[in-house]
């Protein structure tokens, strides 16, 4: 990324580790590495998907993003203002929204829609809240004269989800957080939403970093893709790039394992044996190392920095195989095919 | 994106508000409604006792005691003093409605408050307030109220006092278990991420959702109150004799179950319509203040 080319949303070593407390006293017994030194740019109008299995830390990375949880340690820029340093959580939260995954469960049952999408509005002291409620209700394709005073459990959950929509909207902020926003709808509605998401993009010139378990989904709607292994990022790249090549030995496992919809093509063995490790625990070195067929010696012990793959290459990766200078045996030659 | 258009003339919107709803789904309800008109009759006939003209409930008569229901003159009998019945019943609902009512409604106007501060901030706050709460239960209601009330003394104001340290703690518990429920859904996050402070939160999205089981809680333990609170009185550590108290009474006319059963049975009767009214309506307004239904 060259410096005339600022990032909108930077964020620097993000770090969480929850604690396991037990025993008598409650002592802190373990830590589970959540996020572990999680970095990444993105630019404004871009979208950055981040992939990853269950556990991976995708969710915690996009709740650390709007400060509903607290970071151990890391900075996240916004604009090029530090949050905690230039502007506070609440400033920073009227420019990050985010749409949750489960779309009855981030509604207020007992609140009407228009009230519930021109919350945040009231609290951040904007003008006209239900006017820019009523406003975003048409623009998300609810009709406000027949959706305004409904409740939520007289909505399908694609209505619901274009309220989350709308409410994550109704401060007009620079980023929307995505957090499997499309995951619990079904193909068709799914389309339309993510349709929907991307006329909005468009006309409100949005960013948005769209979390999601589905390659297809997200390789529709990003620019660049994150792939994030026990809190980790693995590789980072533009989607051509990383659907040409899989650099890190984990994506290429990951890719592997979607169906494929040639029937000639089936997928013969299970791309990847066994369950990620325990996050409280991670291995050392690299952490993929102990599910990983390529795994040297140098790999359980020294652990892979992200860098671009060929120096300037947009195509970043933390792979021993990459580096001639790791000491792998195949260090530089690249994934085996 | 495809707008459907439609000839069909809009639904008038549902701008009334939740309580007005509430209501009207809890008067299509006939239990309830009779059980509101019961509960309605006993606290205005209670209010206005004074002014009923019933016979003086504290003027006894050493001829007339123990008379049957349906004694000339003494509608419902008369006690084991011959005080007219029907007025001390009438006379007692002041005593004991407010005895059963109040530290209950204090209760969950604190105990509410509590549990929803534990609940929602959690951590250290949470284990200070929950802490507190669990030795509270290590006595058994009874030996707590008899105690908190043997210490202050005898009196109604002091066994309001008591009665109230004695529903706090459970419904502390039930508030705390509802609203770190509501705590972890998403639409708390979500209010949390607009940038709402917890305050806010709190008013805006917790309180309506955590207040109906609450509530339904506390009207369930008006019964075990009034009961309480006969207990104490009939110790000596509550509402002394002669007041009238369908507590003081039930257990005073004791001793008349085998010559009278029937008189002795009232002040019961009193105090089970009173709570299986209350336990109805609360049941009632669970299902009227349920959105969903």
């Amino acid at each position: 990324m060259s410096a005339t080319d600022k990032p909108l949303l930077s964020v620097r070593d993000l770090k969480k580790h929850f604690p396991i407390k037990g025993g008598i006293l409650g002592r802190t017994q373990a830590m589970v590495q959540a996020v572990d030194g999680v970095s990444f740019d993105v630019r404004a109008g871009e979208t950055l998907g981040i992939v990853g299995e269950s556990g991976c830390g995708k969710s915690t990375t996009a709740k650390l993003l709007i400060g509903l949880v607290d970071r151990d340690e890391g900075d996240i820029d916004l604009g090029g203002k530090s949050l905690g340093r230039d502007i506070s959580l609440r400033a920073l939260r009227r420019d990050i929204q985010m749409v949750f995954q489960d779309s009855y469960a981030s509604l207020n049952p007992r609140m009407t829609i228009l009230d519930s999408i021109a919350f945040g509005a009231r609290v951040q002291g904007l003008d006209d809240p239900a006017g820019r409620a009523r406003r975003l209700m048409a623009r998300v394709g609810l009709d406000p004269d027949r959706f305004a005073g409904r409740y939520p459990h007289e909505l399908s959950g694609g209505q619901r989800q274009r309220i989350n929509i709308a409410r994550a909207l109704v401060m007009s902020p620079k980023v929307v957080v995505l957090d499997e926003a499309v995951s619990a709808l079904d193909k068709s509605v799914e389309a339309q939403v993510l349709n929907l998401l991307s006329d909005l993009r468009a006309e409100f010139g949005l960013t948005y970093i769209f979390i999601s378990h589905d390659l297809n989904v997200v390789r529709y709607i990003s620019d660049r893709i994150l792939v994030m292994y026990l809190g980790e990022v693995v590789e980072l790249a533009p989607v051509d790039m990383i659907w040409a090549e899989q650099a890190h030995p984990y994506t290429r496992s990951l890719f592997s394992a979607m169906p494929s919809m040639d029937p000639d093509n089936r997928t013969q063995k299970p791309p990847l044996t066994g369950d990620p490790p325990n996050p409280i625990d991670p291995p050392p070195g690299c952490r993929f190392h102990t599910r990983c067929a390529f795994a040297a010696d140098i790999c359980k012990t020294r652990h892979p920095a992200l860098g671009p793959m060929v120096a300037g290459s947009p195509h970043w990766v933390a792979c021993h195989l990459h580096d001639p200078a790791s000491g792998h045996p195949r260090a530089g030659q690249g994934v085996p095919a | 994106m495809v707008q459907v258009t439609t000839n069909i003339p809009a639904v008038p919107p549902a701008q009334r508000g939740y309580w007005s709803g509430v209501l009207s789904r809890l008067r299509r309800d006939p239990v309830s409604m009779i059980c509101a008109g019961v509960l309605a009759l006993l606290i205005l006939s209670a209010v206005f006792a004074p002014w009923l003209g019933l016979a003086d409930p504290y003027q006894g008569s050493m001829i007339k005691r123990l008379a049957a229901p349906g004694t000339p003159g003494h509608l419902l009998g008369t006690d084991e003093q011959g005080r007219d019945m029907l007025s001390r019943l009438i006379h007692g609902g002041r005593l004991t409605l407010f005895i059963g009512l109040m530290p209950v409604v204090l209760a969950f106007f604190i105990g509410g408050t509590l549990g929803i501060i534990a609940g929602y901030v959690g951590g250290i706050t949470n284990t200070i307030i929950m802490r507190v709460v669990d030795v509270f239960f290590a006595f058994p209601s009874v030996l707590l109220a008899i105690a908190i009330s043997g210490a202050l003394g005898a009196g109604v104001l002091n066994s309001l006092v008591s009665l109230t340290i004695v529903f706090v703690p459970p419904v502390t518990r039930v508030a705390e278990a509802v609203t770190s429920g509501v705590r972890s859904l998403d639409y708390i996050d979500a209010a949390r991420a607009s940038g709402a402070n917890a305050l806010t939160v709190i008013r805006v999205h917790v309180i309506g959702n955590v207040l109906s089981p609450i509530f339904v809680y506390a009207t369930s333990l008006t019964s075990v109150c009034m009961i309480l609170a006969a207990g104490l009185s009939f110790l000596g550590i509550g509402v002394r004799p002669p007041e009238p108290e369908w507590g003081l009474m039930l257990n005073t006319l004791r001793s008349a179950i085998y010559v009278n059963p029937w008189l002795a049975a009232l002040p019961g009767v009193m105090i089970f319509a009173t709570s299986l009214c209350l336990n109805l309506l609360s049941d009632g307004l669970r299902s009227a203040m349920n959105v969903r239904d």
